[in-house]
């Protein structure tokens, strides 16, 4: 099973110049592989509600491109998310890093952990295009094709969760985050 | 009276270009008139936090959304609500339907809905302003949305049903 920082990497070498918008576990590692103004740590956040903000920038800047990194307890909140964003045809790349647990809060398993399908409600909710990476090598292989052409598309990336972790700082205040995404994006003032 | 028209006209004027919405009996009657408008893109949101995030996606790419949830979904989307308006700091503006709160005013309701709604923006500190739409007109709403746009924070209009 890869790992988080693993998973991450490969994206790092594909991202093009699209968004990238880090939930949660993700923003322990993501700033450490870009930090660019378009890279936006969505921490602090509100738990589940990194798709629907990725989606609503999509909508505002067509031809963007953003990626979500959302983990498997967030999706959890937030399922209709995935059908809502099947509405719509924008390039909104959603990676689902599962690692079946809450890791910052002990390790406790999400519900359903290891049992349910992502790729199968991804694409039941109506999303065409969507990937199923179990092994970094799959995803390697996988990352090319699935990171370009149309969105929405759903990566479904299984990490080996990792105990003891806390939760991320990151990389700098919100209000800057916000201030350097909007002006990288243009919606300043 | 504010009908659809009036109020997809009034959203023009103020440069409104996404609706975000999940509607209620009494705004959606408005469903033909958003979405036959050329100028206003009407996003469906499956609840009220995500319709609440998906406005601050769109605030954050230079959009000028408005979020149309009823009160009820104004109680569920708390925590979103708390994110987009206190930590990235983004000025939000929402349209509140408040159900029974004409019936409720009179004694003939026993819905509880019009008995939260202004503590519940109170605690947030979202500063809000009522719109009736049987004794205002499109251009009361118009000023209500522009002072609301202008204070360049996040504010609520709350919808007399």
């Amino acid at each position: 099973m890869m790992t988080h920082r693993e998973a991450l990497e490969v994206l790092a070498n594909l991202r093009g110049g699209r968004a990238v918008v880090s939930t949660m576990g993700s923003v322990a590692f993501w700033p450490k592989l870009s930090d660019t103004p378009l890279d936006f740590a969505y921490n602090p956040s509100s738990m589940g509600q990194g798709i629907a903000l990725g989606l609503g920038m999509a909508l505002a800047k067509p031809g963007l491109g953003v990626v979500v990194l959302m983990g498997d307890g967030s999706l959890l909140m937030n399922l209709g998310s995935l059908v809502t964003v099947a509405q719509h045809a924008v390039d909104l790349y959603v990676l689902l890093i599962d690692n079946g647990l809450y890791e910052v809060t002990g390790g406790q398993p999400v519900a359903g952990a290891g049992r349910t399908d992502f790729a199968g409600l991804a694409r039941a909710a109506g999303i065409a295009r969507v990937y199923a990476c179990p092994t970094v090598e799959e995803w390697r292989a996988t990352a090319p094709e699935a990171l370009s052409g149309p969105g929405p598309v759903f990566v479904w990336l299984r990490v080996r969760g990792d105990l003891g972790q806390q939760t991320p700082a990151p990389p700098r205040p919100m209000i800057q985050q916000v201030a350097r995404l909007r002006g990288a994006l243009g919606a300043s003032g | 009276m504010i009908d659809g028209p009036t109020i997809v006209s009034a959203l023009q004027t103020c440069g409104i270009t996404h609706v975000v919405w999940v509607p209620d009996s009494h705004l959606g009657r408005w469903e033909a008139d958003l979405s036959s408008s050329p100028s206003l893109r009407l996003i469906r949101a499956t609840r009220e936090g995500e319709a609440i995030a998906i406005g601050g996606g769109l605030i954050l790419g230079g959009a000028r959304p408005l979020v149309m949830i009823q009160c009820t979904g104004l109680f569920e989307a708390g925590d979103a609500l708390r994110n987009i308006v206190y930590d990235l700091k983004l000025p939000l503006l929402l349209l509140v339907g408040v159900r029974s709160y004409r019936a409720f005013q009179s004694g003939q309701s026993t819905d509880n809905c019009p008995a939260f709604t202004e503590p519940i923006l109170k605690a947030w500190q979202v500063p809000y302003a009522w719109i009736d739409p049987e004794k205002h007109s499109g251009a009361d709403f118009i000023a209500a949305l522009r002072k609301a746009q202008v204070s360049g924070n996040a504010a609520a209009l709350l919808w007399v049903e």
